[in-house]
Parts: C-alpha cells; sequence; structure tokens
C-alpha cells in the first residue's frame, strides 16, 4: 500500500447557520481545503453524512455536492455511519489512495441540524440507535449516554464533578478556537447546576446541534512531498470496527468495545503505542463519553477517565492533551462532519498551526470518531513528518 | 404634535407560578425559572377574554385623556387572541366604551406586534388630521400548549392608547417600522396552539428584527441609548430585553421599569405596550422613552416618545400596571389553571 498524507483543510465556521443551506457550508468547506492544498484537482471525493435526508430532506449527497464544487463528473459518493460517517469518509479516502486507484482525494463531512424543528432533530439522531428495541421505547442518546454514566458511577465511583470537568477543559479550550459554535469558557458550577436533560447529564454534558462541514484534501505521500508547502503530516493507519447497536446488547456499560477493538487496530496497524500518542482529539458527545472513551485507547487504567479533567492531565500541558479544539462540547457536533474536523485538528496541530491552543511539541495525534452510543468507531493516528 | 393622550393596561388578577407548571411536568423549576427569568404569569379567568381585557385597559385610557369617546375616530384592537376568527373585536369594544358609531374599526394581527401596529396607524391617522383620536389597544390571552416551553410564558394582559394631538402626555417625536419574512413562530387556522422554530425565534428573529428596527429609529433621530431615560422592548421572556438592549447599549436599569415578564409573563400584543405603560406610571416630564415591539413573522416598530407636564395630572387617575401587578393577587394550581384555560373540557 501506498503511504497517505492530508495535505489541505477547510472548516466552515460552525454554528446555526440559519441562512446557509448544506451545500452552502459544504462548498465553501471544500474549497478552503483545495486551497490550502493548493491543488486544481482532486481525483474523487467521500462525503459522510448521517442523515441529510431527515435533517434536510436531500440525499444523493455525492451528485449534489460534487455539482455545487465544480468538479464535473468527479466520482463522488455519500458515506454513512451515524457520527462517525466523517471518520468513515476518511479511510475510505485514504484506502482508494493506499490502493494506487486515486493520487488526489477529499475526505469531507457535513450535517445541516438547524433546518428541522429540534424534534426532528432527535428523532433524527436517534436513528442511530436501535429503533426496535431502544428508540421504540422511547430512548434518546442523552438517555443512553445518561445510563452509562450512571453505571461508570456506580462501579468506578466517578463523580458528577469530573464530568463537568471535561466540559470545563473542552470549553476552554474551544474558547481559542474561533471556528468553534460555542467559543467560550463555562465554569464547574454553571455546568452542574444547568439544565438537567438526561439525570446525571446536565445541558453542558451534552454536545449541541450544529450545522457545519469540514474537509480535508488527501494524497499520496510522492504527490504530498511534490505540492505539499506546509509540514507534511501523515496518516500513519486506522482501526474500524463496529459493536452491538444497543446497549442491552453489550457485556458492558461501561466501556465501548468498538472503540477498544479500532484502536488496538490503528495501533497494530501503525506500531504506536498509547504512549506514543501525543495527544487525542475523541468522541465527547456526551463527558461520559470522553471519560469512556481515554479508557479505551489506553491512556488512562479502566475506571480512572474521570481523573483525567480533574487533575489536569487532559489540559493542553497536561501528560496527554484530550480534544485541544474543543471538541464536540465546544466545537460544535454536525454529526456527519465531526470525524473530519478531528482530523483537521490532529492535522493543524502536527502542523503547529494551532495559535493559542497550540500544543509544543506534538509530534503523533490520534483521533476517535464514534457512531451512535458505540456501535460504530473509527481511529486514525497520524505523525508530521 | 402627535402623541398619547391617555393610557390604561389592564392585568388579570390570577397568576400561576413556574413550580406548579413545572410539577405537572416533570421538568425542572429552577431551570425554567433561570432559563426565562420568570418566576409566575398571569392568567385569564373563564370570563376574561382579550376583549373584556380591552375594554378595561380602553376606560382607563379614556379617563386619563379626558375625552368623550364619541370623539374616537378609529378603534383598532391588535391581539393575536381574538375571539372570533371573523367577527371583529374592536365593534365590541367600541360599543362598550361608546365609541360609536361613525368610527373606524379594526382587528389587528401580527403575532405580538399587532399592539404597536395599532399605535402605529393611530399615530399616523391623528397626524394626518383625518381623525381627532385614535385609541389602539394591544390586547392578549396567549396561548402555550400544555408542556410546551411557551406554557410557562404565554399570559394574559393589555394596554390601551388614546393618541390625538392635543393635550398628549407622551409626544411622539419618531417611529421606524422594520420586517422581513421570517418564519420563526406561527399558528395556523383551526389550531388551537402556536408553534415556534425553538432557537430560530432568538438570534435570525427577535434579535435581528428588534436591532434592525432600533438602530434605524436612533440613526434616525440622531438620538444615542444613554439619552433616554426609559428603554421598553417586547418581553417573551425576562432575558431577551436585557440581552438586546445590552446589545444596542441600553443599561439594565432604563430597561427594568418596563419590564414587567417575570412577573406578568408575556402578554404578547401586551407586551411592550404594557411596559410602555408602567414607564408612563413613574416618569417625569422631559423624560426619553425609547420603544420597540416585536412580532414574529416577523416585524418591530420602533417608537421615540417624550413625556409631557401633563403625565403629572393624570397618572393618578387610574390603576397603574405595577399596583395591578403586585397586588390583588390570586395563586391558582395547574387544576384550576387548565379549567381556566379551557384545557378540560367537559361532556356535553
Amino acid at each position: 500500500m501506498r503511504e497517505v498524507a492530508i495535505i489541505g483543510v477547510g472548516m466552515n465556521q460552525w454554528g446555526e447557520l440559519w441562512d446557509k443551506s448544506l451545500r452552502d457550508v459544504y462548498v465553501e468547506s471544500a474549497l478552503e481545503a483545495i486551497k490550502d492544498a493548493g491543488v486544481d484537482t482532486v481525483d474523487g471525493m467521500y462525503v459522510g453524512a448521517m442523515a441529510p435526508g431527515l435533517f434536510v430532506g436531500q440525499e444523493h449527497l455525492g451528485s449534489l455536492l460534487a455539482d455545487y464544487l465544480g468538479i464535473k463528473n468527479l466520482p463522488c459518493a455519500r458515506v454513512e455511519s451515524a457520527c462517525a460517517s466523517g471518520g468513515v469518509a476518511i479511510k475510505s479516502a485514504f484506502l482508494e489512495i493506499a490502493s494506487g486507484h486515486s493520487d488526489i482525494v477529499i475526505a469531507g463531512g457535513v450535517e445541516k441540524m438547524t433546518d428541522c424543528s429540534g424534534d426532528d432533530a432527535t428523532y433524527a439522531l436517534a436513528t442511530a440507535a436501535d429503533q426496535e428495541y431502544e428508540v421504540f421505547h422511547g430512548a434518546t442518546f442523552p438517555g443512553l449516554y445518561a445510563m452509562m454514566a450512571r453505571r461508570h458511577m456506580h462501579e468506578f465511583g466517578t463523580t458528577q464533578e469530573q464530568l463537568a470537568h471535561v466540559a470545563v477543559k473542552n470549553h476552554k479550550n474551544g474558547a481559542k478556537n474561533p471556528k468553534a459554535q460555542y467559543p467560550f469558557e463555562v465554569t464547574l458550577d454553571g455546568v452542574m447546576n444547568s439544565v438537567m436533560i438526561a439525570d446525571p447529564l446536565h445541558i453542558l454534558d451534552c454536545s449541541p446541534i450544529t450545522d457545519g462541514a469540514a474537509c480535508v484534501v488527501m494524497a499520496d505521500l510522492e504527490t504530498a512531498k511534490r505540492i505539499c508547502k506546509k509540514p507534511i503530516v501523515k496518516v500513519l493507519g486506522f482501526g474500524h470496527a463496529t459493536d452491538a447497536i444497543a446497549l442491552h446488547s453489550r457485556k458492558s456499560l461501561t466501556q465501548l468495545d468498538a472503540t477498544i477493538v479500532a484502536a488496538e487496530r490503528a495501533y497494530k496497524m501503525t506500531g504506536k503505542k498509547p504512549e506514543d500518542i501525543d495527544f487525542a482529539e475523541v468522541h465527547d458527545c456526551f463527558t461520559i463519553a470522553e471519560i469512556i472513551v481515554i479508557e479505551d485507547l489506553g491512556f488512562f487504567e479502566k475506571g480512572k477517565g474521570g481523573t483525567g479533567a480533574e487533575s489536569g492531565e487532559t489540559y493542553i500541558g497536561g501528560r496527554i492533551p484530550i480534544n485541544p479544539s474543543g471538541g464536540l462540547k465546544s466545537k460544535g457536533h454536525p454529526v456527519g462532519a465531526t470525524g473530519v474536523a478531528q482530523a483537521i485538528e490532529v492535522t493543524t496541530q502536527l502542523r503547529g498551526d494551532s495559535g493559542d491552543r497550540q500544543i509544543e511539541g506534538a509530534k503523533v495525534g490520534l483521533a476517535q470518531n464514534m457512531g451512535g452510543s458505540g456501535g460504530s468507531a473509527v481511529v486514525h493516528i497520524m505523525e508530521v513528518l | 404634535m402627535e402623541g398619547i393622550v391617555g393610557y390604561g393596561a389592564k392585568v388579570p388578577r390570577h397568576r400561576i407560578k413556574v413550580e406548579e407548571i413545572a410539577k405537572v411536568w416533570g421538568a425542572d423549576a429552577p431551570s425554567y425559572k433561570r432559563g426565562l427569568e420568570l418566576t409566575e404569569k398571569s392568567v385569564p379567568a373563564p370570563d376574561v377574554d382579550c376583549i373584556t381585557l380591552s375594554v378595561e385597559a380602553a376606560k382607563y385610557a379614556i379617563t386619563r385623556a379626558g375625552i368623550d369617546a364619541v370623539d374616537i375616530g378609529s378603534v383598532y384592537v391588535g391581539s393575536e387572541s381574538h375571539p372570533y376568527a371573523v367577527k371583529p373585536s374592536g365593534t365590541v369594544l367600541a360599543e362598550a366604551i361608546g365609541a360609536v358609531n361613525d368610527c373606524h374599526c379594526a382587528d389587528y394581527e401580527f403575532a405580538c406586534k399587532a399592539g404597536s401596529e395599532a399605535m402605529f396607524v393611530c399615530l399616523g391617522l391623528v397626524k394626518s388630521g383625518y381623525i381627532k383620536y385614535g385609541l389602539a389597544v394591544g390586547a392578549d390571552t396567549s396561548q402555550g400548549a400544555p408542556g410546551d416551553a411557551l406554557e410557562y410564558s404565554a399570559a394574559a394582559g393589555a394596554a390601551a392608547f388614546v393618541m390625538g394631538t392635543e393635550n398628549v402626555l407622551a409626544e411622539c417625536h419618531h417611529t421606524h417600522s422594520f420586517m422581513s419574512d421570517t418564519p420563526d413562530f406561527w399558528r395556523r387556522e383551526h389550531e388551537h396552539y402556536p408553534q415556534h422554530g425553538g432557537r430560530f425565534t432568538g438570534e435570525p428573529a427577535y434579535f435581528r428584527t428588534i436591532t434592525g428596527a432600533s438602530k434605524a429609529i436612533l440613526e434616525k433621530s440622531g438620538m444615542k441609548p444613554s439619552d433616554f431615560q426609559y428603554a421598553v422592548f417586547h418581553q417573551p421572556n425576562g432575558k431577551f430585553p436585557l440581552r438586546v438592549g445590552k446589545r444596542l447599549g441600553f443599561t439594565k436599569e432604563q430597561i427594568d421599569t418596563g419590564r414587567l415578564v417575570p412577573y406578568l409573563g408575556n402578554t404578547y400584543s401586551g407586551s411592550s405596550p404594557m411596559g410602555l405603560t408602567a414607564i408612563l406610571d413613574v416618569a417625569k416630564p422631559g423624560d426619553m422613552i425609547f420603544m420597540c415591539s416585536y412580532g414574529s413573522g416577523a416585524g418591530a416598530d420602533a417608537f421615540i416618545w417624550k413625556v409631557t407636564d401633563r403625565i403629572n395630572e393624570v397618572r393618578d387617575m387610574a390603576p397603574k400596571t405595577r399596583v395591578q401587578l403586585d397586588e390583588h393577587k390570586v395563586y391558582i394550581d395547574y387544576g384550576t389553571y387548565a379549567k381556566f384555560r379551557k384545557k378540560i373540557l367537559k361532556n356535553k
């Protein structure tokens, strides 16, 4: 297989974008990535999107977005794995380039979530859970993650404060990210006294509904060396796995097997170990998710993830910075775009272009993107040349 | 100069607290109170509707105006809870106060700015000399679906203004209206409760529209926020008027006098007009008042008022708004509220 690099990144300003459509935000991001890469054409494109048919009534994104991007006859298709759609788009582009079929491919992600009512958005998101065994009985994602949080608290003594510390840390990082939806800091008291959504998760334990897109331009290493004027960020490898879609079918509520297996595969493919990773972008759709994921990636002993933000270890400058972008919590969570945005943050950090939130000396970064309540996961490991 | 000759407000006596509503729906009352910055709301009794509220407020306005009702050349009622879909509220009001029969009468509807719309038109008619006095009323018995966030705030109340060109108690120095096709909140024919676009009702609707009208009238008048003693904005909750006011450069102190919503709720068409009555209850001659309404769909009417010496002569001639709001309250439970608001239907 050929080696693959990310040579361009683009992301629009995320938020509640009332005056923009899905195609607007995607094209804006793709053009920024193309410009950043310095290329004038691409060989293919993968678009991660979870539920555009439900959010905006639009399917067939491959045709729509290639058309509005202005690249005639571009081979382009949508890939879907719920909130891990963006990560799967990157994996797909990686494999197409690594196989030698294409030299330059865009991996993008998009979701336009505020064009429908809150109830409709909740319904659309819930389609990533088991319709027959979970959603039919009234479960929503806050409810499912709340059960995971309760069990984690029961088994390991994780506290409400530790959950809140994750939100405080991610908002501190996001406050320095000009493209974040909510670029402001929150306090521990503010999180713990915010509106209760699903006990023990308050609204500030939850990621928001967001409009946004993110794109990376990927190329084989030889092409990257020829074109790229910025530090080249290699995608060393990936791991991808699924698990039972429904919580009740899993052996434990406090671990995410898809993430564990995806991470094992990524570590094996890249020859890296958790201790080789300088920082990570992880899927903090809820604060409890970050706590469990950093355990399952091997950064913390099982049951100790709650100490990460509380002790300062996961802050920028700490032992293993987590979500320097602000994470889904502060940066926003346009579900199909999230996995790509994570790769953008890892690339930007490895290039040394992250400004006020730069992690000094970062050489190897990891991105973990997850679908639903953990029924799918993609892990990418990247290194700067 | 055209302006307000008389004003009056009517607040129903019944109240329900946020805790009482939240208890029924298993909701977190402190979160709602903090989020809406609202403690309780007024509730209309079964024999109160938009017309009865209008009549009470109009009587107070005519008393303060000191005029004969037959001299009123137009009667306009702005509301989104007119009792009839076809048959005007205005004719009942005009008959009740004696403003008959040579009178132009109409009902207005523009979501929550129907009241200021009536004020705007009356000012134009008296300014043109087409009529001597015009009566403008904003009144609502607002609807909020059970369990919806609106249920915590949808309230009842009315404000009435007699507009004229002589003996005004507040001169209208400037007006400006701003509108766009912004579908943030609506109720279709035959639907009992309005629907809304959630957070879409905020930035692209309320804030954009009020900011648009307010900036334009400030520019038109050459005035700045610090030139005003008071400011009143449409108040769907306690936070929005403070936030939009702050963005424009107004202080909390300027806004608080007319910010009735924490204990009144959102009286829709009556909202900013009732806030204006509370300000007139305490304003001094020479005070400048900034007002901007908001109606979903969407539009805003902005006014700049200057209080005259006559305010001291008339303000005590009718019940003041804050007095009605703070005294003689009767708290009810959710069951009574549900009966009052016809949420419980008896078998006929």
